[in-house]
């Protein structure tokens, strides 16, 4: 059964000449234009993830990784042009087409998002509590009581402590802001969490206890995941299986080990043997 | 109500004396001045607003009333009052009323404060309407920060003065923003805020301004009304009028809306309580009540509080009659009016206001 | 004896890009069967490609040519899709690498008993069996609490071997999982593998110590230059050392 199917996923910027898509992509060796100077963030990119299942995007910056996370996780588009078919299991149609207020609901239940940049993702001015807190209220919950044992379920499950939730957000860690982030994705029990670069901004040892918590989190509640990264780290301790993006293309996937040990496109083995 | 101003529109009114202004050939100011005196307010047209005006207003009340509790802009105009002292609410006022209108202005609960009878005046010598004190009595009544007491019926329309028109503005600064989540019905910072506001204070403590959906689309924001005004806007039979001058902002509550006060399932909404006090002037037990200054309150009972009625007209009512219920002027009894009345909020404070619950005497 | 494992003309080709698209050989026709208990020991020269021949079977690699059927799931996993190699390895296939590969701050009883736990054992039950793992290889106690990261390479080793036999996966796939490890705790090691092979798992191990192949093996596969050579019991094997040595 495939939780999440996406098709066909494009966004490009810019007007677009109309045969932006074929003179750009790996071959081409760049995602601008030449005829039109047309910026193609991605294109034909397909996935699917199964229930339970990490899917990890690597890629460096620019590569389109993060134009397809907004896709999935059903992000208005603030510009360019979107296209491609998203669909989830339990929802009738394509949702890049649906309507705000079901893209809106979809986003505070069943799919949920922690954003690269913890402005985009929490209000830093409400307690690290009311911004968990909103997720739940934002899909309906109307008792104070069982959202106050929720939002404390979470802080523990995610390993903030339990004391600071009432403090505001502000002035947490960074790496408490992003559990609080992760604490938010998870609140409503989705069925597929998206992730866009989860440890940007963070030490290296404080990267490694959050992804150990959302690892650890990931297979207790079963919920699918997709991992957006730079990072090839991140994607082999948390990724099942993982694409690899170039010039807005997929040039590469397969398991994730066998990605890495085993790399089979030229830039994937560029990529691998980069790594320091 | 509207019939006159229609007449008016048709320029059967002094509508006429406006389009033909005053000619002014005076060479000094003092001269402009005496040439003035003698021509009072035929200078101006019905009802001080020229007739565009009135009847774009008529159209943001029309449109409001059609989408209640959505806000809706309208040109705002300067009018011989400061701005934040009820320009939105004369605005509206002076749009509705006609010639046989009977009009009522309150502030903060008193007909006599200098607002109010300044408001008051500019109605009575440019709108030509009688002026009364008495709820019962009035065909548009223009407030700020309360609603009568008695309860209003089909007939009347009770035009509020709006400070501040966005519920949101509270969670969000941005009206770019705040116009979104209104078309989005997206109200989950609103109540994050009432959430945090549990967490601290362990109730939902919001003193005026108390965030109400309206007929299960919009958020309103119901103006500084106290909270025991609120349950008042639910199911009314009354027309509201939410008008704010220096917004340029016009929402209404329409007959018969459903007015929810946003609240959680096991932290209720509840109105103001005043355990075990009475008024002083009156002795009512079931109306919003206001503390006063004592005049010899310094002395051996300094201690103790006094409060009075905090809506005046009937409180010299009940002085007169005790026992006289807030429908006491309606064919029917029992008529829910919020706090005090039948079917009034339920919760923590209903014992209290049912120990000397005068209007169930009545 | 039914067989877990076929294996028929196993190749494996590495296209290396950077070296100016050089294709360098790993694997090459590579045929045999495992059968169910046994203890199947891969030697070879640095460089045969016993490794490679691991990786592939584990799919870690992708083969370039030829099949391996795992009976017990009916499937190639030479061929079959990913979804379905995965669904193997969290269920019957197990893989022990030389290395650890570690969790940050995870105590070195949660990273042998977390693998039980994925699989649906409470948490008290998997430590535990980590205990008795940690304890029948000889991992201090006062260590068991402790991160991995600051351990020795024989005490991660040891970590990494339990972790592999704590789920008792039907068919382990071990390289090298004892090369770091002092005699003594060698031995325990053995022990212990051997119990498991006992207990009808079924082993095909990397070894560079004649002396532990000839204690655990039954079979031995040789390769030599990416091609098996021959796959013997292991009797025939020690007694052509003793040929090689008398030679």
């Amino acid at each position: 059964m495939t939780l999440l199917d996406a098709s066909d996923l494009r966004r490009v910027y810019g007007d677009s000449c109309g045969d932006c898509v074929e003179l750009t992509g790996d071959a081409a060796g760049t995602n601008q234009c030449p005829e039109c100077g047309a910026v193609v963030a991605c294109a034909d990119v397909s996935l699917d993830v199964e229930p339970g299942e990490v899917l990890g995007i690597v890629g460096e910056s620019g590569s389109g990784k993060s134009s397809v996370a907004e896709l999935l996780a059903l992000e208005r588009a603030t510009d360019g042009q979107a296209s491609g078919d998203v669909r989830l299991d339990g929802h009738d149609g394509n949702l890049l087409d649906a309507d705000y207020e079901t893209r809106h609901r979809l986003r505070n239940g069943a799919v949920g998002l922690v954003h690269q940049h913890v402005r985009d993702g929490l209000n830093l001015e409400f307690t690290g509590g009311g911004n968990v807190a909103e997720k739940l209220l934002a899909a309906g919950w109307r008792n104070f009581g069982d959202v106050r044992d929720r939002v404390r379920d979470l802080f523990e499950e995610t390993e903030v402590p339990v004391e600071r939730m009432d403090d505001p957000t502000e002035t947490y860690s960074g790496g408490m802001q992003r559990r609080v982030q992760i604490a938010r994705a998870l609140a409503t029990d989705p069925d597929v969490v998206i992730l866009d670069e989860p440890t940007t901004g963070l030490d290296v040892s404080v990267q490694a206890r959050v992804l150990d918590m959302f690892r650890r989190i990931q297979r207790e509640e079963d919920v699918a995941a997709v991992v957006v990264s730079h990072d090839l780290g991140v994607v082999r301790l948390l990724a099942d299986r993982t694409l690899v993006m170039r010039h807005g293309r997929v040039v590469e996937t397969g398991l994730t080990d066998r990605v890495m040990e085993d790399p089979h496109h030229e830039y994937t083995q560029t990529l691998i043997n980069s790594v320091i | 109500m509207t019939d006159a101003g229609a007449d008016a529109a048709d320029g059967t009114e002094p509508a006429a004396a406006a389009e033909s202004g005053t000619q002014i050939s005076a060479t000094s100011v003092a001269d402009a001045v005496d040439d003035l005196s003698g021509e009072g307010l035929s200078g101006y047209n019905y009802a001080y607003l020229d007739e565009h005006t009135k009847r774009e207003v008529r159209r943001a009340i029309l449109k409001g009333i059609a989408i209640p509790g959505h806000q809706v802009p309208f040109a705002s105009r300067p009018m011989p009052l400061a701005r934040g002292w009820g320009t939105g609410g004369i605005q509206a006022s002076l749009s509705l009323l006609g010639p046989d209108d009977a009009f009522k202005v309150i502030d903060q609960g008193s007909d006599e404060s200098v607002n109010a009878a300044n408001v008051r005046r500019l109605a009575e010598t440019t709108a030509e309407v009688e002026t009364t004190t008495d709820t019962t009595e009035a065909d548009v009544i223009q407030t700020r920060h309360r609603i009568p007491e008695e309860v209003l019926d089909e007939d009347q329309i009770l035009v509020l003065q709006v400070p501040i028109t966005d519920a949101l503005r509270k969670v969000d600064s941005s009206d770019a923003a705040n116009r979104r989540r209104h078309a989005h019905a997206n109200y989950g910072k609103m109540w994050v805020h009432l959430y945090e506001n549990v967490v601290e204070w362990g109730e939902i403590q919001i003193a005026a301004r108390y965030p109400a959906m309206v007929a299960g689309r919009y958020l309103m924001d119901p103006s500084p009304i106290p909270r025991w005004d609120l349950p008042k806007l639910d199911d009314a039979d009354n027309l509201f009028v939410f008008a704010a001058g220096r917004e340029a902002r016009i929402y209404a509550v329409p007959p018969h809306t459903d007015v929810e006060p946003l609240a959680f399932e096991d932290k209720s909404f509840q109105v103001e309580r005043f355990p075990d006090q009475s008024c002083h002037s009156c002795g009512s037990t079931d109306t919003y009540l206001t503390e006063i200054e004592t005049e010899e309150g310094t002395e051996s009972d300094g201690g103790d509080r006094l409060y009075v009625c905090n809506d005046t007209s009937f409180c010299l009512k009940r002085q007169d009659d005790p026992g006289l219920a807030k429908d006491h002027h309606l064919d029917r009894e029992g008529v829910d009016w919020g706090p005090g009345t039948p079917g009034g909020p339920a919760g923590a404070d209903r014992d209290e206001l049912a120990e000397g619950d005068g209007g169930d005497d009545a | 004896m039914t067989d877990v494992l076929t294996v028929e003309g196993l190749t494996k080709t590495f296209d290396m890009h950077a070296l100016g698209d050089k294709q360098v050989v790993g694997l090459d026709d590579v045929s045999f069967t495992v059968r169910r208990g046994e203890f199947l020991a891969i030697v070879g020269e640095s460089g045969s490609g016993k490794s490679s021949l691991l990786k592939c079977l584990y799919r870690t690699y992708e083969p370039t040519a030829g099949s391996t059927v795992y009976h017990p799931a009916d499937a190639d996993l030479a061929t079959c899709d990913d979804r379905t190699v995965m669904a193997i390895r969290d269920s019957t296939l197990g893989y022990a690498s030389q290395f650890l590969d570690e969790i940050p701050r995870v105590p070195a009883i949660d990273v042998v008993a977390r693998p039980l736990m994925e699989r649906g054992t409470p948490a008290a039950q998997a430590r535990d069996r980590a205990r008795e793992l940690l304890d029948a290889l000889g991992l201090p106690e006062e260590l068991w609490e402790a991160y991995p990261a600051t351990f020795s390479g024989g005490e991660r080793q040891r970590v990494n071997l339990a972790q592999a036999l704590a789920p008792e996966p039907e068919l382990l796939l071990l390289d090298e999982p004892t090369s770091a490890l002092d005699p003594e705790t060698r031995t325990a090691a053995i022990e212990l593998l051997s119990e498991s092979t006992d207990a009808e798992t079924t082993v095909v191990g990397v070894f560079h110590d004649r002396d532990v192949v000839e204690r655990v093996a039954d079979r031995v596969a040789v390769l030599d230059g990416g091609e098996l050579q021959r796959v013997v019991p292991v009797a025939e094997f020690a007694a052509e050392e003793e040929e090689e040595v008398v030679a």
